[in-house]
């Protein structure tokens, strides 16, 4: 059965961004005027009904989110939308902004309904400057048509949705620092507990929802739980918006079922490998997730199946390589990113990504030992789960990952005293502005 | 490799260069003033990205006198403000060229030539990544991921993006910037109107 979008139908469409057109060919704010009368609750119930996961990364359930946050409290509480993206490889909340802006603002001002909060701040990265100025002029039309603002469509609820812009900071895309971002501060993650639903935003309760996450509550409001359920593996439900990169023919943002195999998103959707050239690795979820093989491509596409082969669905950032990457040259590439982005608060992730980053540069430049090879792996170990934030797992994982399944690569480096795969795509140079 | 070399030992706080004295104009104070409200009243600060990008795009980078001044209308130290400063990477705090040009160095833009496009640009411009060139027109700066892979490698310019910027081209591309300016630029293709949003690898592009 062929997959219908809903998410991503219009996209190419001149004007899809617009209210005008978001009104007569989409749900045009329907799912908000279905849930306003309803109890806040049964809003909360029906996301936890649908199984929704977050969309951001790491796949919890939205719905529990909403439902841990704190109801009996006298302080405001808030929303706060990551629009962050930021994971290297993932480019789909970019695409629902600039395309479909009003799916996300409709999401935003039933998500306050449903938690009791009145104002909604959407963090949007920096570098995303031309979606920026979209969403801030479809927002100012949302509150022209009475879509937010006060006494929203009669109802007596008031909603208020802000931008945030954000300076330059992949460490922001974690929710606490995220949080801090907005107050003000340097991007940092906080100790949890408490977590942001007892203590986030001014130290009020907070959720933090990824821009897809709450692009798929009006869907969900307007369709009913089944519906969504229904689309996709058990657990597993919904539309899906799959970033592929890397060495394919048509790199894009994909809309798909979970049950959609990895195989059918690269050689279908993403059209196949350039140049026919075979297909060495894929990292499935975004940077910060362990590397799949050509094995297993035919592992359907959802948070469970793609953690049951060892890796995670993560952000769903496909990152697609052929037989001339260099692992070794993958992991310093990586570790490049994961060192520069480190926010420095926890030692071992601070100290250690600076210190992966050089001895993977001396093995890649072929002037490594053999006992690197064991340092790498030594530092890598000890800084997966010895940070506030996921962040240092996630940057020990491109290089555990690699030297788990091309350990022989690292070794040919040691032995040659060369990279023993240098690709033309690569600088000629090595390590240009190190 | 030398276990903790002396330099890791120095402490050097640079200071910023203070420049001259700085106050918004009254279009960026207004600007500011508008921003703030966003916020609930005791939370002033949370409007500090916003104050350095205005101070920022008012004077081109933030010295010291600029950053008091965004430590005053917050109603913070400075120190808080350079604390932020000095965090995130789209503020500058040394003057930069008309055009800055940040390349996606990050694996999905590697992937398809990103490092050469980088030698490429610090060939033809006789600059390192980090420096501007002697006339002031540009800057090279090497970013991480900036979330557009799909259409590797990606050059922001200022807040404008060229996509699919082959090796190749790289001479071309500064040439037209430089006679024609930011219009030059591919931009983002989903802003393009009637661009297809998905897929549609040209035909002749990439590297």
């Amino acid at each position: 059965m062929a997959y219908e979008p809903v998410l991503t139908k219009h996209i190419n469409q001149p004007n899809s961004y617009t209210l005008d057109f978001y009104v007569e060919n989409q749900s045009g704010y329907q799912a908000l005027r279905k849930a306003l009368p309803l109890q806040p609750n049964d809003i909360i119930e029906q996301i936890k009904a649908s199984g929704l996961r977050g969309r951001g990364g790491a796949g919890f359930p939205t719905g529990m989110k909403w439902q841990f946050v704190l109801k009996d409290t006298p302080k405001p509480k808030y929303i706060c939308c990551n629009a962050d993206e930021s994971e290297p490889g993932t480019f789909k909340d970019h695409v629902l902004m600039e395309r479909n802006p009003h799916l996300l603002i409709e999401g935003c001002a039933i998500s306050c309904y449903a938690i009791g909060a009145k104002v909604a701040y959407i963090y949007i990265r920096g570098e995303f400057y031309h979606v920026q100025q979209i969403l801030e002029a479809e927002l100012e039309k949302a509150y022209r048509a009475g879509y937010l603002g006060r006494n929203i469509l009669g109802s007596g609820f008031d909603c208020d949705v802000y931008v945030h812009r954000g300076a330059g900071a992949y460490e922001a895309g974690e929710e606490t620092a995220l949080i801090e971002s907005l107050e003000g501060k340097r991007a940092q993650p906080r100790i949890k507990p408490p977590f942001p639903a007892v203590a986030g935003l001014y130290q009020c309760p907070t959720a933090v929802n990824n821009v897809e996450t709450l692009c798929n509550v009006p869907l969900i409001v307007l369709n009913g739980p089944e519906w969504f359920t229904k689309l996709g593996p058990e657990k597993n439900g919904g539309p899906k918006l799959f970033c592929i990169s890397g060495h394919v023919k048509n790199p894009g943002v994909y809309e798909a079922s979970m049950d959609t195999t990895l195989r059918e998103l690269i050689y279908g959707h993403a059209g196949g490998m350039i140049d026919d050239r075979p297909l060495k690795a894929i990292i499935p979820g975004g940077s910060s997730v362990p590397l799949l093989l050509p094995e297993q491509l035919d592992t359907p596409a959802s948070f469970d199946h793609i953690q049951k082969v060892g890796s995670l669905l993560g952000s769903a950032g496909l990152i697609v390589m052929n037989d001339t990457v260099c692992m070794v040259w993958l992991a310093m590439n990586l570790l490049h990113f994961y060192r520069h982005e480190s926010c420095g608060k926890c030692t071992p992730c601070r100290e250690g990504c600076d210190w992966l980053f050089k001895l993977l540069a001396r093995v890649e430049a072929g002037e490594g030992q053999s006992k690197d090879l064991d340092l790498l792996f030594g530092v890598s170990s000890n800084i997966v789960g010895k940070t506030l934030c996921a962040f240092g797992d996630a940057a020990a994982t491109p290089v555990l990952s690699t030297m788990k399944l091309f350990r022989p690569e690292y070794e040919a480096h040691v032995r040659e005293g060369r990279c023993t795969l240098p690709a033309e795509w690569r600088a000629s140079r090595l390590a240009l502005a190190h | 490799m030398e276990y903790a070399p002396a330099r890791f030992h120095a402490s050097a706080r640079t200071q910023p260069e203070q420049g001259d004295d700085f106050a918004y104009t009254p279009e960026n104070q207004a600007k500011f003033d508008a921003n703030v409200r966003r916020y609930p009243p005791e939370q002033r600060k949370s409007a500090i990205l916003y104050a350095l990008y205005l101070a920022q795009a008012q004077q081109g980078y933030l010295t010291g006198g600029a950053m008091r001044h965004v430590a005053h209308q917050i109603g913070c130290t400075a120190a808080e403000v350079e604390d932020v400063v000095s965090y995130y990477t789209m503020f500058f705090t040394k003057p930069v060229g008309r055009y800055v040009l940040n390349v996606c160095r990050t694996l999905s833009c590697a992937l398809l030539g990103a490092e050469r496009v980088t030698e490429a640009l610090s060939e033809a411009l006789g600059i390192r990544p980090g420096e501007t060139d002697p006339t002031g027109t540009f800057t090279l700066l090497e970013v991480e991921c900036l979330g557009a892979c799909d259409r590797a490698p990606v050059v922001m310019v200022n807040d404008d993006w060229q996509e699919r910027l082959a090796p190749g081209q790289v001479l071309d591309f500064l040439h037209q910037l430089h006679a024609r300016g930011p219009v030059s630029l591919t931009g983002c293709h989903l802003h393009r109107e009637g661009d297809r949003g998905t897929g549609d690898r040209g035909k002749g592009e990439g590297g």
